[in-house]
């Protein structure tokens, strides 16, 4: 495979890449870029953070888990492409050292990534924009000071990458009927995305993947469509686009991607990822699931499309076939009755214990509609339905939430994990309920809100 | 002069451009192989078989070592040399490494490690303070005991009585650079090693006994660790053997580091605690007589982990004055990562028992738990005729032992008996004369407007039903030295050069605490030069032997004094000289402002260096230091371990959702007692980071082993630090602007990690806020995570 990009502002051109070399590794091995760290080889540190500027604009993104195909035609910017091609500090460097922002120094590279990226963005929620790196030092107390001083000053333009246009690679289809048609010749290909999990299997689990497909040159696939009637998101589209997307249609399904993984982890995954995965723990599935969802799949030229809850049949089982692979999915336009609740050890970056999703619809203080689904309660991302069967029809009350607990008992028997044990999961989806009621009263629930 | 300003870190411009060199950076030899241990898959037992013939067939490898094939000591205890490098035939935890893949590059020798076909006999592990006990697995005899006064008879007599036990998590050091080293074959048998290790003399006496050759045909050599927090004090051992073994066997240089997830399988945490506690109080608050009951789950292994245990002994009375205590301290063997230092050293541990005692009891006497606390401190500062210590004859000590280790065995010469109750003393015997707590409080609860917001809290819980407030106080009484007291001890080379620019060397280690900066303001006051005109070096056992490990908060004190009297040798030489030749009292020649001055004659520091070089003056020196006072007997349990102590306070405001027990920190105010700082910004950087570090430990960082032994919390996907929106968001740090009462560099006090305490005061706000939801004492386990903080609540409301 040949592909080409720029780094810190010169092109590179490189032939017959191994398809799953790490951007990190070959920053550090080959080229003697030692600057990129690698603190955990999973995306879940940020030590090794680049920033890769597309079309899309400037993205903080993990190199441990970015496959060199995936920098086709774009430009990567690593923390020695940082300071001004005469040596000047960047802005957010000169304020990392001036406010103590680094101690032992080793994932200050990729804070001063993030922070090199998110300044050139203009993002200034600091603790979103950071929260995807881990420092064990500072308690992040002087870094965001940092983040805080540089953001008054402007952009230097040595990090305003404008990569050329490439010619399409092979295995990296420019558009969705290239795919359906290289993935109906490879049925046993692996289909890459943004490589969040799949770039696990590489480095964590060290499978060799033969023959892979990427789709991020598939255009096409990260458009987003809303309509009077219906939200549609292309398999490809990513989940900050999609954050940014469900902002003001649904807040706190917004809320809860905000909280889903890191920037960076968002700047690569895609939902179509997310729910292809059948992970029982992938957060987008039970939010859509609750907002009545329909997968579109497609394989070859032959399209169907089907509820998204029955794309789960089992735990690492789902409806598709070899040579298929997820479009799009939407769902209709609606007023916003949902709440997505999402329990973790940690807020930020953290795979969720539980993920709770409520669409309740009240008319004349009687439920009307009821769509509750769950993950981390299955084995795949479930819905609720004999809460739902207890709810509807009854009056929006206390009693009839009360009422309606000991269902949730019919429809879940979750497991005990390193996240959580089987009771709190079950207690705390109950819980999930009465502080959907709560919080419809206007109770104060949410601790994220509260000050001193 | 360049002590007391806030400097940035020496190497900032280098850390934020990428341009800092750690282990995995330095450029390598031509054809330098890449290592990666084969683990145990089980948690006890025997290997029956073992055929690694896929491992050395696979691509890249080199060589495949097994225990067999070591030529030298299996060996990389840091103490009874009860840890081989490899298997040697049983294994003991699940992570253990049994061989050795010498390969081509990091990912072949990874890919290889797990094509090993090993048959097991498998036996039960011991993985609970339960089945340890059961079987009396564990290090030592019996359990170690201190004791004052009778505790027992003034609990019994006490007007309230409290009693509970509580299980205290460990927790993983997460360094973001994970361990690594790297051996370079030198002329002969001569080996350089370069290693991320807070202990270059221990890796360089650990590769020696490996290699069959003396100390000094090693050469270790640490410029800089990416975090080190105890966990590189012994857990470098192996990587560093490894290294320089594989290095020898092959003639090329060796590199190993591990990957996250074999770096948290297999090196040691801090140790996990159960601990009960009883005492009595009388009307007013005052505790008369306090028990303790220590498991510390030490793991497979003893490395550090009695005077670990013993740490968290001499903290178990933190701030307050115990007439009668008594402490009893299990030191359990179990088939898990052999837990090692961590920040604090077992002090953490311990404080959080006497804390929860204070807790409860406020709990319990319905006073305000600041109030109960102060009533119990010890006396304020006062001077004391001091005794002289009275040094512990050395006997016969092994040279080949591994004398600086803090797992050196000791023993002590009279056994324990318990200490007269009274007086302000600590429960081994030591006269508490520099308590300076009675002051900071008082700052602190008027700093933090802690009683108006006290009654805020108040009022918002009795609003509100689903989120709770919580606010606590915690003091922290620190010890300062080695309890292994021949450890307090420093070496420093300062050379000057004939340009007047200065090279700085010393025993100590950089992990980004900021030790190299400091120690080099003190260079830099000494000769009266500007900060830039030192050059800071990386440690390197040929330039000062026999060091300690950077470690128990020494790093400054020990070789701030060091580097003092190497610069105040070379400063004296010059004096003298320049002096002579100007007729002039030595004392009246002055260094400051970056001039030497002798009566009207002004040189620049430059000038007078080459001047005195051509005088044939000699421009170089080593100083050494040791700390003075201190004696100490682990086993009767009395002396003076700690040449003073360092204080601190703080007061968290928390939020807790009751409906799920996720909780955040809204508010924390600190006062830290830094001594005379060196520098304010370094000290201020080691209290945010430490009290960040502490409320992660005690809320969302959780250890969990299945029932098999596997630790299932292995990367940072399972294994939660705080990330940034975990801070407080209000977070108010100020240093208390004291002296150190004891002649330290520049009245300075350790600041490494008597501020990772702080963080307790965040693990008693959520029991305050737990506390909201009904009557009872919220008796939180530790960590209190989203979980514990449900269960805590689910207990008030009768629901579990």
């Amino acid at each position: 495979m040949n592909i080409t990009f720029l780094l810190n502002g010169e092109t590179v051109e490189l032939a017959d890449v191994n398809p799953t070399a790490t951007l990190l590794d070959w920053l550090r091995e080959d080229r003697g870029l030692t600057g990129t760290k690698e603190g955990c080889n999973e995306g879940d540190c940020g030590a090794c953070t680049v920033m890769v500027t597309d079309e899309g604009g400037h993205k903080a993104l993990n190199s441990c888990i970015l496959f060199l195909p995936q920098l086709h035609g774009k430009a990567v910017r690593t923390v020695e492409g940082a300071s001004g091609p005469n040596g000047e500090a960047h802005p957010v460097q000169q304020a990392m050292v001036d406010l103590h922002g680094s101690q032992c120094g080793f994932c200050t590279p990729g804070f001063v990534m993030s922070m090199v990226a998110s300044h050139a963005n203009g993002a200034t929620d600091h603790d979103t924009q950071l929260a995807g790196n881990l420092c064990r030092c500072t308690g992040y107390a002087p870094i965001i000071r940092a983040a805080e001083a540089a953001a008054k000053l402007p952009v230097p333009v040595w990090v305003k990458d404008k990569p050329a246009p490439a010619a399409d690679a092979r295995r990296v289809p420019g558009s969705s009927d290239e795919l359906a048609a290289l993935y109906v010749e490879y049925p046993d290909a692996t289909l890459i995305a943004g490589a969040t999990d799949v770039g696990l299997w590489v480095t964590k689990q060290l499978r060799d993947l033969d023959p892979v497909i990427f789709l991020n040159r598939c255009e096409d696939l990260k458009q987003i469509a809303i309509t009077d009637s219906e939200v549609r998101f292309g398999a490809m589209v990513d989940m900050n686009r999609m954050g940014e997307a469900l902002a003001d249609l649904h807040p706190s399904y917004a809320e809860m991607i905000r909280r889903y993984a890191s920037v960076q982890v968002r700047h690569a995954a895609t939902v179509g990822g997310n729910i292809a995965n059948g992970s029982p723990i992938g957060d987008n599935p039970p939010a859509l699931i609750a907002l009545g969802a329909t997968l579109h799949l497609r394989k070859g030229d032959k399209r169907r499309s089907i509820p998204l809850d029955e794309f789960f049949i089992d735990y690492g089982k789902q409806d598709r076939t070899p040579g298929e692979f997820v479009e799009a999915v939407s769902f209709p336009r609606q007023p916003d009755r949902l709440k997505a609740y999402k329990l973790s050890k940690r807020f930020d970056q953290d795979i969720s214990a539980v993920c709770g999703c409520f669409n309740v619809t009240v008319s004349d203080g009687s439920v009307t509609q009821a769509r509750i689904a769950f993950g981390g309660m299955a084995g795949v991302p479930k819905r609720a339905t004999h809460v739902e069967a207890a709810l509807i029809g009854k009056p929006w009350t206390r009693d009839t939430i009360k009422a309606a607990l000991p269902a949730f008992a019919d429809d879940y028997a979750p497991l005990t994990d390193m996240r959580a044990s089987a009771t709190y999961r079950l207690e705390t989806a109950k819980a999930m309920l009465e502080r959907y009621f709560l919080e419809d009263q206007g109770e104060i629930t949410n601790v994220l809100e509260v000050s001193a | 002069m360049s002590v007391t300003k806030p400097l940035p870190h020496d190497a900032a411009p280098l850390h934020v451009s990428g341009s800092a060199r750690y282990v995995d950076d330095i450029p390598t030899p031509k054809g330098t192989l890449h290592l990666a241990f084969g683990l145990s898959p089980i948690a006890k037992g025997k290997i029956t078989a073992m055929d690694l013939s896929d491992v050395k067939a696979a691509e890249g490898v080199v060589m495949v070592m097994t225990a067999e094939n070591l030529p030298f000591a299996n060996d990389v205890s840091p103490s009874i040399h009860d840890e081989p490098l490899l298997s040697d035939g049983t294994v003991h935890y699940i992570g253990q490494p049994v061989f050795l893949v010498v390969a081509t590059s990091h990912l072949a020798a990874r890919k290889a490690t797990r094509l090993g076909k090993i048959d097991y006999a498998e036996d039960t592990p011991i993985l609970t303070v339960e089945e340890a006990l059961a079987s009396d697995s564990r290090f030592e005899d019996g359990p170690r005991i201190y004791a004052k006064g009778d505790a027992d008879a003034a609990i019994a007599g006490a007007a309230h009585v409290i009693e509970g036990t509580f299980e205290l998590g460990g927790q993983e050091h997460f360094y973001l650079e994970g361990q690594a080293a790297l051996a370079v074959p030198n002329e002969g048998a001569d080996m350089l090693v370069h290693s991320s290790t807070q202990h270059p003399t221990e890796i360089q006496h650990k590769v020696a006994d490996a290699l069959g050759v003396p100390m000094h045909a090693i050469r270790v050599e640490t410029r800089r660790m990416g975090g080190g927090f105890g966990g590189k004090e012994s857990q470098g051992n192996a990587l560093a053997v490894a290294c320089a073994v594989a290095a020898r066997a092959t003639g090329k240089a060796c590199k190993m580091r591990y990957d996250r997830d074999d770096d948290m399988i297999i090196t040691g945490k801090r140790h996990a605690f159960r601990i009960s506690y009883k005492a009595g109080f009388d009307e007013n608050g005052h505790i008369q007589g306090v028990s303790f009951l220590h498991y510390a789950i030490c793991g497979w292994a003893q490395d550090l982990s009695l005077p670990v245990a013993d740490r968290a002994m001499l903290h178990s009375d933190n701030a307050y004055l115990l007439p009668n205590a008594r402490i009893e301290s299990h030191r359990l063997k179990t088939n898990t990562q052999s837990a090692t230092a961590y920040r604090g050293f077992g002090g953490p541990q311990g404080m959080v028992g006497i804390e929860r005692v204070m807790d409860h009891a406020a709990h319990a006497l319905g006073l305000d738990p600041v109030e109960l606390r102060r009533r119990n401190y010890y006396e304020p500062a006062h001077a004391v005729a001091e005794p002289a210590p009275v040094e512990k004859p050395l006997g016969h000590p092994d040279p080949r032992e591994d004398l600086t280790s803090r797992g050196a065995v000791e023993t002590g010469d009279a056994p324990m008996r318990p200490l007269p109750a009274g007086g302000n003393t600590t429960p081994y015997g030591m006269e508490i004369s520099d308590f300076e707590l009675h002051g900071m409080t008082e700052a602190l609860l008027k700093s933090s407007d802690y009683a108006a917001r006290k009654a805020a809290i108040d009022k918002w819980n009795a609003e509100n039903s689903v989120i709770k407030k919580g606010i606590a106080f915690s003091p922290v009484k620190f010890g300062i030295s080695f309890t292994l007291t021949h450890l307090n001890q420093a070496g420093a080379l300062v050379h000057v050069y004939q340009d007047g620019s200065v090279h700085l060397n010393h025993g100590g280690t950089e992990m980004g605490q900021g030790l190299f900066q400091k120690v080099a303001q003190v260079a830099a006051s000494r000769f009266g030069i500007p900060l830039q005109m030192v050059k800071i070096t990386a440690t390197d056992t040929a330039k000062v032997p026999n060091t300690s490990a950077t470690a128990a908060s020494s790093g400054s004190d020990l070789n701030g004094m060091a580097v003092k009297a190497a610069c105040d040798t070379i400063r004296d030489r010059m004096a003298d000289y320049l002096a002579e030749r100007h007729q002039a009292d030595p004392s009246a020649v002055t260094f400051s402002d970056g001039h030497v001055s002798v009566g009207e004659e002004r040189y620049t520091f430059a000038e007078a260096a080459a001047l005195a070089y051509q005088g044939r003056i000699s421009l170089s020196a080593t100083g050494f230091y040791k700390t003075p006072k201190i004696e100490w007997d682990r086993i009767a349990g009395r002396g003076r371990p700690f040449f003073y102590f360092a204080y601190g306070a703080s007061i968290t405001e928390v939020a807790v959702d009751t409906l799920t027990g996720e909780n955040r920190i809204l508010r924390t105010d600190i006062l830290h007692d830094a001594g005379a700082s060196l520098n304010p910004a370094l000290d201020i950087g080691q209290v945010e980071g430490g009290y960040v570090q502490g409320a992660g430990w005690l809320t969302t960082e959780e250890l969990v082993w299945d029932g098999k032994g596997n630790l299932r919390t292995h990367a940072p996907s399972t294994y939660k630090i705080p990330a940034c929106s975990d801070r407080p968001d209000i977070f108010n740090v100020a240093l208390w602007g004291g002296t150190n009462r004891e002649d330290t560099i520049y009245r300075s006090k350790a600041v490494g990690e008597p501020p990772f305490m702080l963080g307790i005061s965040s693990w008693l706000a959520l029991s305050n806020a737990v506390a909201a939801c009904g009557d009872m004492y919220p008796a939180l386990n530790a960590p209190a995570t989203a979980e514990e903080v449900w269960r805590g609540v689910q207990r008030m409301k009768g629901g579990i």
